[in-house]
């Protein structure tokens, strides 16, 4: 066999495979209610792939089939009408069977998907143009902390999203674990999820929002439980300080040239409400709403530039000397 | 009128053949020259105005699609910018529903309608030579703003807050908003013209039970519309009015809100995709029973399929906010009802496999795009009742399965029967054959290209790609799937370059086709290839569903109707049985300056409230002249 024969062949079979796999992928479920949607698509999709070939074996054989002979197109057999017309009617009636039977298939997913869970972890997400806010709520104070565009939640346990919206109506959407659910302005929706395994899965806003729609991601790291404890009670803890002559010169230079005025970092003078909270910034494994890895090369591109980045976004550029630049994110880089 | 002048009016039975033609084509005929076109309020030379324009805007969104396609082919592509994107979507999605699908399908009514009821004109012809104009003005509007940077980007369905006036404070929404007037004024209009037609213009002897398939589909249509429109109506004006004079419909700050916009939206949104599928249907009915060389099997089957298919049509709409937050119960209803215009549908394909499968084909062109819709159309159908499913919908909404989805049922559904109804009526229109080499050609590509678009969207879908997103990173394995949709989107396009050149081509060198090329049944088959201005010498009189194949060359006819002045014949409703002669209208300079008067208000309007005002003494005036009486004969009677 030729490589090539050989290289196609493999393509194949193992690429349409390996597609579905993915960190955003709805045929790739990590979680209870992905599970459950895939279950029911896989159903329909086989009654849908067997109704298909039906249609389409009757259409040949009607085509290729022997014909009666006749002169005129008004010469019609009367057995045969009367015997299709009893056919159609008998295929409607299938069909209505079938479809009514879908029904049920469909809202017995639907219960399952949706079922409410009274101890859920509770987050309250707000949609903003174009980045995401997440707000971990718990009864005292001291235990609420705000972060953005990165959601780690603990494995194995009922996860509810409270969503709501800044500005426009914007899709929480997180394939692998579940389906989309609408942020809408004036409207408390909420949603509910369960991760089976460990892992990053990737979520992308899914309803046009405006100029940087498709720059709206975030991720969603599901951590084992004890881990997921950890981190939570590092979220709770203020900023550091920052340890070094160029970091303390960097916070300085962070209320002095504007950044202070849209950003918060807690345990700081930086109280802005405007942008996403920066107290951990150090520690998110993306920026600009997933849409940059987070390392020192691309977090220095964004803040000298986030038009180039990002047309559109709300963050204005600011003239910053390089020696400014540097020491600015040193500072954020610290902030762990 | 007077006994005497009764008689000594000329009529239609005191003249013959070749005298009767002449004296009736000079009554009915368009004045020649500019003006005589401007005035023009013949149904042909509309309807074939309104077709040509809807195909200029076909390509021009094509074109939008290919830009996009380019855009998409890989990663991080830089060919256009996000605002060039949005600005292009928004382009297409509304260019193709509101300047392509419903007034091509409007306008192959418009031309066929009155000769497939064996009528001279269609009922309000004056009304009918306005509601072009204002599809074109409507459509040079929205492009005019397009060239100018101002063409809307808040995408086809104007999602509020977005296009309120806080998040997009450009003119943008509001260049939407207004096309949208037109089209609506338009689209009402020739509803109204066809409605009537049917009804009262039918020729004699053709009952409710023996009006053409096709007529019946865009009587339903016409119904359609005139129960969506309004909704859509209400939405936008509500839209223009929060954006310009401060009102809060939308404003969930202030009592209004957001799904209100929805529901509006979706609740004409629904319907206007079987606006747009229905005609096709009937499409689909003409040229099957005519290649399959039978009528199609279960004519009442059909009709009642198709007056189903209008009723549901209607009770499914919330089916595109499943994602919303809505009651759980309620939308698990409305997956039922939605997955139960399957079962109308479904009838309709059972009785077309059945015609087929007792027919003996006759494989031409128009043929095989009827084939061709078979098989892509009920692969749309069947993701469509995947989409219905809340669960599924939970996943696949405003992805690009549901992007593959609606094209399946709209390209599959519609323009697959609409390019087989361009090779099946081209030669009535022009009096020439399109070519049948070319066609064969013509129908691989678009089918073969169409599915290398399409159906890998479906998986890029399942494995998270959102729709309206103008750009992707290269890590999300979308890459190759997007190339190849993108090297189908090509082939697909090239398909309609063939059909561009067979009709500039055939259009003056195709083979001649004489009356009755298809050997076809219905009465537009039963006239000169193009029709003369009076459609018929004499109105015939039916006897049989299938007309010409019942009674062959020699067609039963009534006399009697003045060839004096232009005068159509009105029947009952039901068995259609003579009633009066009516007079129709002499070709009018009005129309058109009305609506150029309603366009400077319309546009004004999204400038200025005060437009309002000012516009109105000129649309005044214009009805007035249009209005005034002239003293015909019918009026002295």
């Amino acid at each position: 066999m030729p490589v090539w024969v050989r290289t196609v062949l493999i393509l194949c079979t193992t690429w349409p495979l390996a597609a579905c796999a993915g960190r955003q992928s709805a045929l790739d479920p990590q979680g209870l209610q992905s599970d459950q949607v895939r279950s029911t698509l896989f159903i329909f999709l086989a009654v849908s792939a067997i109704v298909w070939i039906a249609v389409v074996l009757v259409l040949a054989v009607g085509m290729l089939r022997r014909k009666r002979a006749t002169h005129t197109p008004l010469d019609l057999h009367e057995g045969f009408e009367q015997r299709a017309g009893r056919l159609v009617l008998g295929l409607g009636v299938a069909t209505t069977v079938i479809v009514l039977g879908l029904s049920f298939v469909s809202y017995a997913g639907q219960r399952n998907v949706f079922a409410k869970d009274e101890h859920a972890l509770t987050l309250k997400i707000i949609g903003h143009q174009w980045w995401w806010e997440v707000h971990y709520e718990a009864d005292s104070p001291h235990q609420s902390f705000v972060t953005a565009n990165e959601i780690r939640i603990p494995t194995g346990q009922p996860i509810k999203v409270e969503l709501e919206s800044a500005d426009v109506i914007h899709s929480f959407w997180v394939p692998s674990l579940t389906g989309k659910m609408d942020l809408i302005t004036g409207q408390k929706n909420e949603l509910q999820f369960t991760a089976k395994n460990a892992g990053v899965y990737r979520g992308q806003c899914a309803e046009f929002c405006g100029l940087q729609h498709a720059h709206m991601a975030f991720d969603i790291i599901a951590l084992p439980p004890d881990e997921f404890g950890r981190w939570r009670d590092h979220q709770n803890q203020s900023a550091q300080s920052p340890a070094d002559q160029l970091g303390r010169q960097g916070e300085a230079l962070f209320r002095a040239r504007g950044c202070a005025l849209c950003h918060n970092i807690s345990g700081t003078l930086a109280g802005g409400q405007l942008g996403p909270d920066l107290t951990h910034v150090g520690s998110r494994t993306t920026i600009a709403a997933g849409t940059l890895p987070n390392n020192p090369a691309t977090l220095g591109a964004w803040i000298s530039d986030p038009q180039h980045i990002k047309p559109g976004n709300l963050m204005p550029k600011m003239p910053l000397q390089s020696n400014e630049l540097i020491a600015i994110l040193h500072y954020l880089e610290q902030l762990k | 009128m007077s006994m005497a002048a009764e008689k000594n009016q000329l009529r239609d039975d005191v003249l013959n053949g070749f005298q009767l033609s002449q004296q009736l084509e000079r009554i009915w005929r368009t004045p020649s020259g500019l003006p005589g076109a401007l005035m023009s309020v013949d149904h042909k030379v509309v309807g074939r105005r309104y077709i040509v324009t809807a195909f200029v805007f076909l390509l021009l969104g094509g074109i939008l699609a290919v830009l996009m396609r380019i855009q998409l082919a890989g990663p991080e592509n830089t060919f256009l910018s996000a605002d060039k994107y949005n600005q292009i979507f928004t382009m297409h999605g509304s260019t193709m529903m509101f300047l392509f699908a419903v007034p091509v399908m409007e306008a192959f009514a418009v031309y066929l309608v009155p000769l497939m009821v064996g009528t001279r004109n269609i009922a309000f012809p004056r009304l009918n030579a306005f509601s072009y104009w204002m599809f074109l003005f409507g459509g040079c509007f929205l492009w005019i703003s397009f060239a100018l940077n101002v063409g809307p980007d808040v995408g086809w369905f104007a999602y509020v807050p977005l296009s309120s006036l806080q998040y997009t404070p450009t003119k943008r929404p509001d260049v939407w908003a207004q096309m949208i007037t037109f089209t609506e004024v338009a689209a009402l209009a020739v509803a109204v013209e066809i409605i009537v037609t049917v009804f009262k213009q039918r020729a004699p002897g053709m009952t409710l039970d023996r009006i053409p398939l096709f007529v019946w589909a865009m009587l339903v249509t016409a119904f359609l519309v005139m129960f969506a429109m309004p909704s859509i109506m209400v939405a936008s004006t509500s839209l223009i009015l929060d954006r310009l004079v401060n009102t809060r419909f939308y404003d969930s700050s202030s009592g209004g809100h957001p799904l209100l916009w929805q529901h509006l939206f979706w609740f004409f949104g629904h319907p206007e995709v079987y606006i747009i599928f229905i005609p096709g249907t009937g499409m689909v009915s003409a040229i099957l029973a005519t290649f399959a060389r039978r009528p199609v099997v279960g004519y009442p089957v059909v009709i009642l399929s198709l007056i189903a298919t209008g009723f549901l049509s209607f009770g499914l709409w919330v089916h595109h906010m499943f994602v919303t937050g809505l009651p759980q119960l309620g939308a698990g209803l409305f997956t039922a009802s939605s997955m139960l215009i399957a079962v109308p549908s479904g009838l309709q394909i059972f009785c077309w496999l059945a015609t087929l499968w007792d027919g003996r084909p006759v494989y031409r062109t128009p043929l095989l795009f009827v084939l061709g819709f078979i098989v892509i159309f009920v692969l749309g159908g069947l993701s469509g009742v995947m989409v219905a499913s809340v669960p599924i919908d939970t996943q696949v909404h405003d992805t690009y399965f549901v992007v593959a989805h609606f094209h399946y049922v709209l390209i599959g559904g519609a323009v697959f029967p609409l390019i087989g109804a361009v090779y099946y009526w081209f030669p009535k229109i022009t009096g020439r054959m399109l070519s049948e080499r070319l066609g064969r050609w013509n129908f691989w590509l678009a089918f073969i290209g169409f599915n290398i678009a399409f159906f890998p969207m479906h998986i890029l879908g399942l494995i998270g790609m959102p729709r309206r997103v103008y750009t992707y990173t290269a890590d999300m394995d979308w890459a190759h799937l997007n190339l190849l949709s993108s090297g189908g989107a090509l082939i697909f396009a090239l398909s309609f370059a063939l059909l561009l050149i067979n009709v500039v081509y055939s259009a003056r060198k195709g083979t001649l086709a004489g009356d009755n090329p298809w050997n076809a049944s219905t009465l537009e088959w039963a006239t000169a290839s193009p029709p003369p201005p009076q459609n018929f010498d004499r109105i015939p009189v039916v006897k049989h569903r299938d007309p010409l194949w019942a009674d062959g060359e020699s067609l039963p006819v009534v006399a009697g109707l003045s060839a004096e002045r232009r005068e159509v014949l009105l029947t009952s409703l039901a068995e259609a049985e003579p009633q009066v002669r009516e007079a129709s209208p002499e070709p009018s300079i009005w129309p058109l300056l009305a609506a150029i008067a309603t366009t400077i208000f319309f546009i004004g309007s999204i400038f200025t409230p005060w437009a309002v005002l000012w516009g109105t003494p000129p649309m005044a005036i214009a009805l007035i002249g249009w209005f005034w009486p002239t003293g015909s004969k019918e009026d002295e009677a």
